[in-house]
């Protein structure tokens, strides 16, 4: 039992974190239970419906596919954090504009995931955008307003005039 | 009638200023959804709450005969392990039954199973500790024996002698049967040029709500009361059902929902786990909390659709319909589902059935019956989809064999634009519809001539496109004959009450409720329409029993019908109430007056004349101002329930364009097209997005969902790898177009649109393949979902 739990220090959304956390416990519901960092969403916590989707390092990963106790050392945004610093602000803006969400819950983890393609830079193609948004599960909008406001960002972002 | 593209429409009669029906106004709520911010049910954490976890029946039909829970009590932060015989000293076991439908049986169901467990997951012990993971420790440790027992699983052989009875009180596994015949059908058939005859089967499929049902119970014994935070579509309704089997008074109950992660009709039901969950909360005296996992979800969230249709129509050469006969059947678990039963499916199938077209000889036979798989019930689009794959599969294989195009038979048999109001062979009433005017605008808007002859061209090179249709009626605002007059305490009427706030702001409360349709801006929109502010001016509160008028909540397409018409005779009374108040204090005729942009003007001239602050302020702060017998209301109340009708049913036709690889079996959905007709479109982006989301429900239903079961009754595929739900890679970009046929019946003129979508698709798609593989002389497909194996098999390659 000594080895159950672990002393990890992490950074996120800027702020370092010391806690004591059980080897078992998921990244997502370390954020969700430790924190009450709630905007990370927990769908199927088997890695397909994408709710749970957070930054580590950068990298758009699956806050149920991870455990805690590997986020050691690591820096991690959620969709809270990537918020309040403004960085998703033009992409937030477009998905309410577009009615882009219905019930709302997957909607940081489409954000985010959203966010890691338009950060590649130029303009997707709606098939792209589809395709790169497809471990996301929306059951609400059918999809094609999420693909309308990621393209419109795309287009806003690469100074393409509509 | 008129019709519209995706523009608002110019309502003459609502045009004031500060009209918000018709426009696109974003909804009020979206920037906390965006930010993190929301607050779901599963999001709720309350000082002492513990955690609930159930251990659940392996087998789909079982003697429970020891339960051993001596080793889960001292697992590590377990506070309680609770038997159905334990809980069942604090909640009252229940029926699903309504006396509208004829018939109908159930037996009662527990909380938690005693004594024996009729399904796959039915839960037979829980387990409440500190964390959900400590709980689930817990479970582990639960040592329960069982004795299986045989399992009903094939509906088709449910009612024979040698099938064991599920509930042998009940005499038979035969939950409800109906039989309907109208006009003439044997003639109808007999003066057929052709008689077409298959068998329709549609998979079990469900909800997959990306938020699962999620609970926090907290029994207040200080107070005597019981707060439940309920991802739920019904909190009256539940506040009833928790107060009724708990032993409360309602007024003893609150029903608090927040932000709800999807529900679709998932969410408007009794589950099991959920009453356990309060009252263990009642039982432990602290708050408890329970939120399914995915596996949980697929094993008790209900199902629907599990139904195989025999179905016949007649068809002269000149393409007149001459007679439909179905006969349905299906199997819904256990248990018929509380309150609303599980006999509602079917009794749609057999109201709808037929409905958009003229033919008066109709014969039709359901019946519901049991088996030890998980339940089912109402679902999005309630026995809608099945009804109309069925009638437009029918219509399509009738206008091939005769040879005529799919939408020149529809021409020659909707019910003609001029010819309402009427009622259909099933009984069910139409006020007005546009079948016609929606076909000749999807004609046009599909450029359906050009699609073909691209369809032609692209056979030539080995490439397989189908087109395929499914007009389609829709049941929305329902009155008490949905629910009501068969005696479940479900509210048909609901309410809006509105106060002008010190500030002059507008706080609106309201019994429907918001899951992500838009209610809180359609509320909104009308309130501001309607009293005269800008929307920015207008808070809605919703979900909450202690604080909305006492309302039925949102299904059935319900909410901006009968929501939105309340809304809009609430804004109308509290304005003659602030009008009175500011003639009072300007000493003007209240006629001379009228409400605008926030301010009360000179009706005549526009000239202001008194901000809305300022007259709250006198009212509130210094009545003694006003003259002497003058009382300010600023605070009014209305009601409003369908009277004229008994259900506001709406119309349209779907489309679908297709590519089907014929070696794979793979289908590609190229486009689709929906034209509808909802009345009064009073948020034209809101209603879009509506029908998109039930086309995608639908289309997940026609290509893809399916809960598969073995014979022993065991679901096979219950995770999200395994259970297929659309991908945006695998959807189209779906077209929308609307005709415009207002109900009388309210003055705001809004019938329902939340399930249109989800009603013409799966027909729609299954006809565009068929269309695709007709030339190929495939066998003509009639199961759902539209597998590749499926595809193959009708074109003999497997």
């Amino acid at each position: 039992m000594s080895e159950r739990f672990h002393e990890i220090v992490l950074t996120i959304n800027g702020e370092e974190v010391h806690e004591r956390v059980d080897a078992r416990k998921t990244l997502v519901d370390f954020l969700r239970e430790d924190l009450s960092l709630t905007g990370s969403h927990v769908g199927c916590e088997h890695g397909v419906c994408g709710a749970c989707t957070v930054r580590v390092d950068s990298v758009v990963v699956r806050g149920c596919l991870m455990l805690a106790v590997q986020c050691d050392g690591a820096r991690v945004e959620t969709i809270e954090g990537v918020s309040d610093q403004g960085e998703i602000a033009d992409l937030q803006s477009a998905f309410e504009i577009r009615n882009a969400l219905q019930c709302g819950y997957c909607t940081p983890g489409m954000l985010l995931t959203a966010q890691e393609l338009l950060a590649r830079g130029g303009v997707p193609s709606r098939d792209e955008i589809r395709a790169h948004i497809s471990g996301n599960y929306c059951r609400c909008t059918g999809y094609q307003a999420i693909v309308d406001a990621v393209e419109a960002v795309a287009q806003r972002r690469a100074g393409v005039r509509r | 009638m008129k019709i519209t593209d995706d523009v608002p429409s110019a309502l003459s009669a609502l045009d004031r200023p500060n009209s918000y029906i018709g426009r696109s106004v974003p909804r009020p709520n979206l920037a906390r959804l965006t930010q993190g911010r929301a607050q779901y049910v599963s999001d709720v954490t309350l000082p002492r709450m513990a955690h609930v976890a159930f251990v659940r029946s392996p087998y789909a039909h079982a003697r429970i005969q020891t339960i051993d829970t001596a080793a889960a009590k001292t697992s590590p932060g377990v506070i309680a392990v609770v038997t159905g015989a334990e809980l069942s000293k604090v909640i009252t076991p229940w029926v699903g039954v309504l006396t509208h439908l004829k018939g109908i049986k159930s037996a009662p169901q527990h909380a938690i199973a005693i004594e024996r467990a009729c399904w796959q997951g039915e839960a037979v012990c829980a387990v409440v500790a500190r964390t959900r993971a400590e709980a689930e420790d817990g479970c582990e440790l639960v040592e329960v024996t069982y004795q299986e027992l045989p399992a009903v699983t094939d509906a088709e052989t449910a009612l024979d002698p040698g099938t064991p009875v599920i509930h042998p009180e009940l005499g038979d596994n035969l939950t409800f049967e109906r039989r309907h015949e109208a006009g003439d059908p044997d003639k109808g058939f007999a003066e057929a040029d052709a008689v077409v005859e298959t068998t329709f089967v549609f998979g079990r499929h469900t909800g997959v709500t990306n938020e699962p049902r999620a609970i926090v119970a907290d029994w207040n014994p200080g107070e005597a009361r019981l707060t439940v935070y309920q991802g739920t579509q019904a909190p009256h309704m539940m506040q009833n059902l928790f107060a009724k089997h708990l032993g409360l008074e309602e007024h003893q109950v609150r029903v608090l929902t927040k932000d709800v992660g999807g529900s679709f009709g998932i969410k408007v039901h009794t589950y099991a786990d959920e009453m356990a969950t309060v009252a263990l909360s009642k039982l432990l005296k602290r708050p408890v909390k329970f939120v399914a996992d995915r596996i949980e979800s697929f094993v008790t969230d209900i199902h629907a659709r599990d139904h195989r249709v025999n179905a016949k129509i007649g068809v002269k050469n000149d393409g007149t319909i001459t007679a439909f006969e179905i006969d349905d059947l299906t199997g819904i678990g256990p248990y018929s589902v509380y309150p609303r039963t599980s006999g509602i499916e079917a009794n749609q199938i057999v109201n709808l059935t037929g409905g958009p077209y003229t033919c008066p000889n109709y014969r039709a036979r359901a019946r519901v019956v049991f088996q030890n798989k998980n339940v089912m019930c109402q679902y999005r689009a309630v026995g809608h989809p099945i009804a109309t794959a069925v009638t437009e599969g029918l219509v399509e294989l009738a206008a091939a064999r005769i040879g005529c195009d799919p939408l020149e038979i529809r021409r020659r048999n909707l019910i003609p634009d001029d010819g309402y109001p009427c009622a259909a062979p099933s009984g069910i009433k139409f006020e007005q519809l546009s079948h016609h005017e929606a076909l000749a605008h999807l004609d046009a808007m599909m450029n359906y001539a050009g699609l073909r002859a691209e369809q032609q061209r692209l056979r030539a090179q080995g490439i397989h496109r189908g087109i395929g249709f499914a007009a389609f009626i829709e049941v929305t605002n329902p009155s008490a004959a949905f629910y009501g007059v068969g005696g479940a305490k479900i509210s048909a009427q609901d309410g809006v009450t509105m106060k002008l706030d010190a500030q002059g702001a507008l706080i609106c409360q309201t019994g429907v409720t918001e899951q992500g349709q838009g209610t809180e801006a359609v509320i909104a929109q009308v309130a501001a329409t309607a009293f005269g502010v800008p929307i920015e001016r207008v808070r809605v509160i919703t979900g909450d029993t202690d604080n909305t008028p006492y309302g039925g909540g949102t299904w059935a397409s319900r909410a901006a019908g009968i929501g939105g018409e309340a809304a809009w005779q609430a804004g109308k009374a509290l304005r003659a109430n602030v009008l009175a108040c500011a003639a009072s204090i300007l000493q003007a005729k209240p006629e001379s007056l009228d409400i605008r942009n926030g301010a009360v003007v000179d009706g005549a001239t526009g000239t202001e004349r008194l901000p809305l602050h300022e007259l709250a302020r006198i009212a509130y702060f210094r009545p003694d101002t006003l003259p002497p017998g003058f009382q300010a209301e600023l605070m009014t109340t209305r009601h409003y329930v369908p009277h004229a009708w008994p259900f506001a049913f709406t119309n349209g036709i779907q489309a679908s364009y297709l590519e089907v690889d014929i070696n794979t079996g793979f289908v590609t959905l190229l486009k689709h097209w929906c034209m509808e007709d909802c009345g009064t479109i009073i948020n034209p982006q809101l209603v879009d997005e509506q029908i998109r989301g039930g086309v995608v429900q639908g289309l997940g239903g026609a290509l893809f969902e399916h809960c598969l079961y073995d014979e022993r009754g065991q679901m096979l595929n219950g995770n999200m790898a395994d259970y297929l739900v659309p991908m945006a890679v695998e959807m189209p970009d779906i077209e929308i177009g609307h005709v415009v046929s207002p109900t009388a019946d309210s003055e705001l003129g809004a019938k329902g649109a939340g399930e249109a979508g989800t009603a013409g698709a799966p027909g729609a798609v299954m006809n565009a393949v068929n269309d695709a593989l007709r030339p190929l002389d495939a066998q003509p497909i009639t199961a759902m979902p539209l597998t590749p194996e499926v595809i193959l098999r009708a074109l003999g390659r497997v």
